[in-house]
């Protein structure tokens, strides 16, 4: 601390009081509540996944009873789903970084900002105490008409719950698209905007247009559940087929509202520790739009063994194959960046390395799911929950971590330490692979997945499924720990202790509280690798770096 | 709307104009209801309904005189309205077309 206190005041000690944190507008210091917060909720959503895990490491329903099972993994689902994926790097990162990288001083609504943090909090408070108060059993998908009409549970309160929580999502991709389009500095041309910028973008759109929708849906539960309403009962002329109409309509957009921020990410690690400009700068830009655009037209594969028309199946079917070609074009460009680059192995670029392996093995499981005829066999069995599993965990969260580890010294002004993070990447590799592909297997082999008890033949699946998680259970701690211990004791970091291009490597870490002292004017192409020295305005040029 | 210097009076005389159609035609639905038009019940209500909000997204939401990329915003808002309704009206309407259970 004593280096920065010597210099310029940043934005963690610019102020000191509880006040000056809960009433910030400051995006960064935002970002920071919802990293904590987040980082609550992973742990919850993790002690869940811990309880699953250890009920189905024997055939027997030993350990809790079916419905406590049932609640174990509803509340796993939701809390992961809605209170951790969804707001993980957009409101962290995204948060912290989308002004910085535009050569902003914050995002256009600061206030706004503030506000979805505290819709979210007041929503994932809703969601966990009704959890306590009784618990809620119908899986995160809240199908009726067991929702609607059978379920004993707490359906009211976890659906206003997420109802609430939507809404934050909507004021962060709102705040977004306004600020990426109004407030990109002199010279800052679209083409010119980091990959990271437009990854937030097109989530944004997905975020704004697709969450009123699952806003709306889980309300008509509520009301067709207490009030009778009937919109997805057929006694009363509903459907209860529209119900998985309209939270697909949200579910399918909102898996891309977890992944495209992560392959923003990628996109910005993946050139740096490889020295190299990005291959394919344009297709990757466009390829995030396009995934958010067809990714609104294919969620019809998940209602493939519902009464769905089989042409409507056919429609959603070939769809789906079809938004498998831009996340294809994004995983050839990072290739093509990597060939005959200088890559190092920093852990950042080791997260990156398990984000395309796991990412490619959860997209190609993706096109065995959406071809029509497989599905029937392997829907609701646990293969669909190992292809969820290595998007939303080997993708999503591997890219989180390698984003976190990424833009650490910026955030914190301190590095981690290189080797424990290094060895919790690997483990969190291996823990990974060996809790979910076995899952892949058992159910090949048909194993049905929301059972607490299963036919003993499918156990060695599910002891070594067991097994990994406990690795990767020890893998997510470690970061915790030594993020933590470095915030103390880490070197301090400089600059750009990378050697990364971007506006946000040029100023100090931790950035001042006002971002930058005087706008930066852009006259250079994205990821000119190698090297990062140049003029963004004068008193921003930072000190050559050293890596 | 940085090309109109901005004029109070004229826009709250808009503003009423428009106040008034928007009555105008709440009148009109009104009327509508009493008369049986058979199948064109609905299309005239709606022909009404889809007028108004035209109207007030003009007017009231400054799409027009605004930046094109507000009118290109609302129209991926309402795009995405019809993708929801139009796949789901796919599968409704095209379930058992053969008279064959499932085809
Ligand atoms: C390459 C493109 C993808 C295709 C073609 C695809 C296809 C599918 C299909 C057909 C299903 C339904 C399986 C069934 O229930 O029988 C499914 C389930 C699922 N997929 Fe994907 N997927 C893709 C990418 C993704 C991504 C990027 C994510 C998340 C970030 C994701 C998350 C999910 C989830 C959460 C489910 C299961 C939901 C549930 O039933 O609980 N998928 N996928
Ligand atoms: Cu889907």
């Amino acid at each position: 601390m004593q280096t920065s206190e010597r210099k310029k005041p940043n934005y963690l000690n610019a102020e000191h009081t509880v006040a000056s944190w809960l009433l910030t507008v400051d995006h960064k210091r935002i970002a920071i509540l919802y990293l904590v917060s987040i980082t609550l909720m992973f742990f919850i959503g993790g002690l869940m996944a811990g309880a699953i895990r250890t009920e189905l490491l024997t055939p027997a329903g030993d350990l809790m009873s079916s419905d406590t099972y049932d609640k174990a993994f509803t509340l796993h689902g939701i809390v992961m789903v809605f209170f951790f994926l969804i707001p993980s790097i957009p409101a962290t990162l995204g948060n912290f970084l989308v002004p910085l990288m535009i050569g902003a001083k914050d995002l256009a609504f600061p206030r706004l900002n503030l506000l979805s943090w505290y819709v979210y909090i007041v929503g994932a408070t809703i969601g966990i105490v009704a959890t306590v108060t009784g618990g809620l059993d119908t899986g995160w998908t809240l199908y009726t008409p067991y929702s609607t009409a059978y379920a004993t549970t707490n359906v009211v309160l976890p659906a206003i719950g997420i109802f609430i929580t939507g809404f934050s999502s909507i004021l962060t991709g709102l705040n977004f698209i306004v600020t990426i389009h109004k407030m990109r500095a002199p010279g800052l041309t679209w083409f010119r905007l980091p990959l990271f910028i437009w990854a937030h973008y097109a989530t944004s759109i997905v975020m704004v247009l697709a969450t009123p929708v699952i806003a709306i849906t889980v309300l008509m539960v509520v009301l067709d559940r207490g009030f009778g309403l009937g919109i997805f009962d057929p006694k009363a002329g509903g459907d209860p087929v529209l119900f998985q109409h309209l939270f697909w309509f949200y579910s399918h957009p909102a898996v891309y509202i977890m992944i495209l921020p992560a392959m923003g990410v990628i996109s910005e690690v993946i050139p740096c520790f490889s020295k190299k400009r990005i291959f394919g700068y344009n297709f990757i830009a466009a390829s995030s739009l396009s995934i958010a655009v067809i990714g609104f037209f294919v969620w019809g594969h998940h209602l493939f063994t519902t009464p769905q028309s089989m042409y409507a199946a056919m429609a959603f079917s070939i769809i789906s194959f079809a938004v498998a070609v831009p996340s294809a074009v994004k995983t050839f460009n990072w290739a093509a960046t990597m060939y005959k680059g200088s890559i190092t192995f920093e852990a950042p670029m080791i997260y990156a390395f398990g984000f395309m392996g796991l990412f490619l093995v959860g997209g190609l499981t993706g096109l065995f799911l959406g071809a029509l005829g497989l599905d029937l066999h392997v829907h609701d069995t646990y293969f669909v929950v190992a292809h969820f599993h290595y998007i939303m965990v080997g993708g999503a969260i591997m890219a989180y971590m390698a984003g976190l580890h990424f833009w650490w010294p910026k955030i914190t002004g301190k590095m981690y330490p290189e080797g424990p993070a290094k060895a919790a990447a690997l483990i969190i590799f291996v823990g990974f692979n060996l809790t979910f592909f076995p899952q892949f297997l058992a159910g090949y082999a048909g194993m049905p997945r929301r059972y607490h008890y299963y036919p003993p033949e499918f156990q060695i699946f599910n002891v070594l499924s067991t097994a990994g998680a406990s690795i990767l259970g020890f893998g997510y701690l470690l970061p915790l720990c030594y993020l933590l211990w470095s915030l103390r004791h880490g070197r301090e970091a400089g600059p750009n202790p990378w050697g990364a291009t971007g506006l946000e490597w040029m100023i100090d870490s931790p950035p001042p509280p006002h971002n930058f002292d005087t706008t930066p004017v852009v006259n250079w192409e994205p990821y000119d690798y190698p090297a990062a020295h140049r003029d963004a305005a004068k008193d921003a040029v930072p000190e050559a770096a050293s890596v | 709307m940085p090309k109109h210097s901005y004029n109070p009076q004229a826009a709250v005389r808009a503003y009423l104009t428009v106040f008034s159609c928007l009555m105008g035609f709440t009148a009109l639905t009104v009327a509508a209801a009493f008369v049986d038009l058979g199948p064109m019940n609905n299309v005239v209500a709606m022909a009404i309904a889809v007028t108004k909000a035209v109207l007030v997204a003009m007017i009231f939401m400054h799409l027009r005189g605004g930046s094109p990329l507000n009118v290109l915003w609302i129209s991926s808002g309402i795009f995405g309205f019809m993708i929801m309704l139009a796949f789901p009206l796919l599968d409704l309407l095209s379930r058992n077309i053969l008279g064959i259970p499932g085809k």
